[in-house]
């Protein structure tokens, strides 16, 4: 291969790894925004633990169980640690797109998103050790094993060999393998903790309790779909012209026809303008898209992302009347959009047919199988080590002061709610 | 000296501001409140319809001379109403006295 395309590949997805970073910023400006002022510190901080540990932990063991070479298809283990093959820095690694460092680095900040959904979610009332270990445990094992069955070359990747076809599970940048992981564990973690204090008055209705910082989730919500440039464009993996800008095209239009179905949808439901509907439907068309963002036309993607987006906004309502308690809308949008948009790639674009979509439905099960039983288990673990749920004194006046003794907003200060 | 303590809608507080000025009542003071009154103010957060019985406003004191108190009253109201629930309160109290700290002078000629 032709050196300076081998370097126009690599620069561009290095440039794709830093977008995926730049999505945590998002992650954290969302979730801080739309929780209450009295726990932003521990929002930020779970924040940042999940960027640094999701990349030592993906360093230690994620990347070696992810891409473990030949293997069963189920489990394979590479090795611990980075081990650098001979032609890791050749085009000849990877088809000329990137260099082994560039392979680590990107799918390690991927790794970190799926645990990021999961702190959204259990935001308000989850004790930070419970947190922190949870997160460390799915991530090195639940993320690069489900991982493994697909982008691994695992049994998802060829599963139409079994019905005697030669097609595969599609996932193209993970509606399922990323987003759906996180969101899973959500359902799970948000069931095993229960409604946050208030949030069900003693009929069983359902209470708002307003985020403190709608200007912050917005700027969230911008960069994260900023950062799905990178998500989605550094999953062709390489610089190919024609593919790169049409999945940068569908991503995109999925995100704006995502936000005007939330819109259009949440105010005819609640007659109002809801700014934080209308995050959601913009981050469901993204989640939506992902799974086929290089199979679809731009009509195709536009109806993913309406779709998505009142996905979203119905689901948030679901939620809400199985008493359910998730702060930021994190289930609606990663899990019911993730699976969507995997089901999706059978009913649209180049792979639509039956065949395709009975290969994204066992992808579905069989990966959400996994993710809630093992976050099942986690979530019993860290329960009974720790106990999960901060104390009712702690949620009331604020996980920031108790768990972190700080105050995010210590000389501005206006409101004790 | 009379002591009129308004709380307004924040909305009015120009109108007010500039109406006093235009009678000569040229120093007050002001502060943002939260109360709670009548007014019920409705929301809907992510489907979840909601109201408010906290109701921010703005409280603004002014002290004037006894034959200056109607005056100000009327010119008060005037620029506060809108007539709708919500437009506020006013209360009126004695004031022993006043003292201007820099140069010492006391009773109305502190006032201006």
């Amino acid at each position: 291969m032709d050196n300076a395309l081998f370097t126009a590949n690599n620069v561009w997805m290095m440039v794709c790894t830093a977008l995926v970073f730049f999505m945590h910023l998002g992650f954290s400006l969302l979730e801080a925004g739309l929780t209450r002022q009295k726990n932003t510190i521990n929002i930020l901080f779970k924040n940042l633990f999940i960027i640094c540990g999701g990349l030592l932990v993906y360093y230690v063991v994620g990347f070696g169980l992810m891409y473990p070479g030949d293997f069963n298809g189920f489990i394979g283990f590479a090795g611990l640690g980075l081990d650098i093959p001979e032609n890791g820095l050749t085009a000849s690694y990877a088809s000329g797109g990137y260099t082994y460092w560039t392979d680590f680095l990107f799918q390690g900040m991927f790794a970190a998103t799926a645990a990021t959904i999961v702190s959204g979610a259990v935001a308000e009332r989850i004790k930070i050790h419970s947190f922190m270990l949870f997160s460390i445990l799915y991530l090195a094992v639940v993320y690069p094993i489900v991982g493994s069955w697909q982008w691994g070359g695992g049994f998802l990747s060829t599963i139409g060999e079994s019905f005697g076809n030669s097609g595969g599970f599609h996932d193209f940048a993970g509606s399922t393998l990323v987003h759906s992981v996180g969101g899973w564990a959500a359902l799970i973690v948000v069931m095993l903790l229960g409604p946050r204090i208030g949030k069900f008055d003693t009929n069983g209705k359902s209470k708002a309790i307003p985020g403190h910082n709608i200007p912050i989730a917005t700027t969230g919500v911008l960069i994260l779909w900023l950062g799905w440039f990178g998500f989605n464009g550094g999953s062709v993996l390489n610089a190919d012209p024609a593919l790169t800008s049409l999945v940068l095209v569908t991503t995109s239009l999925s995100a704006a026809a995502g936000g005007f179905g939330a819109f259009i949808v949440s105010s005819i439901k609640f007659r109002n303008f809801d700014v934080t509907m209308f995050m959601n439907g913009i981050l469901g068309g993204l989640v939506g898209i992902t799974a086929g963002a290089d199979l679809m036309s731009p009509l195709e993607s536009i109806l993913i992302g309406l779709i998505s987006g009142a996905l979203v906004v119905i689901a948030v309502s679901w939620i809400d009347r199985l008493k359910l308690d998730d702060p930021v809308g994190a289930i609606a949008v990663h899990l019911f959009c993730g699976v969507w948009g995997t089901l999706a790639v059978g009913i649209f674009g180049d792979k639509a047919g039956w065949d395709q979509l009975l290969y994204q439905s066992i992808g579905v099960v069989a990966i959400g199988a996994f993710c809630c039983l093992f976050a099942f288990l986690f979530g019993i673990l860290v329960n009974s080590l720790f106990g999960i749920r901060v104390s009712k004194r702690e949620e009331v006046e604020g996980l920031d002061i108790y768990e972190h003794g700080m105050d995010a907003y210590a000389d501005f200060r206006t409101n004790d709610h | 000296m009379k002591k009129i303590e308004a709380i307004i809608r924040k909305s009015k507080f120009d109108d007010v501001k500039k109406a006093l000025h235009s009678i000569q009542v040229n120093f007050f003071s002001y502060w943002d409140v939260t109360g709670v009154g009548n007014e019920k103010q409705g929301h809907v957060y992510r489907g979840i319809e909601y109201s408010t019985s906290d109701i921010p406003r703005r409280y603004l004191v002014v002290v004037v001379s006894d034959h200056f108190l109607e005056k100000t009253l009327n010119t008060l109201i005037e620029s506060a109403i809108t007539g709708e629930v919500g437009d506020g309160k006013i209360f009126v109290s004695h004031v022993e006295q006043t003292i201007r700290i820099r140069t010492g002078e006391s009773g109305s000629a502190a006032l201006n």
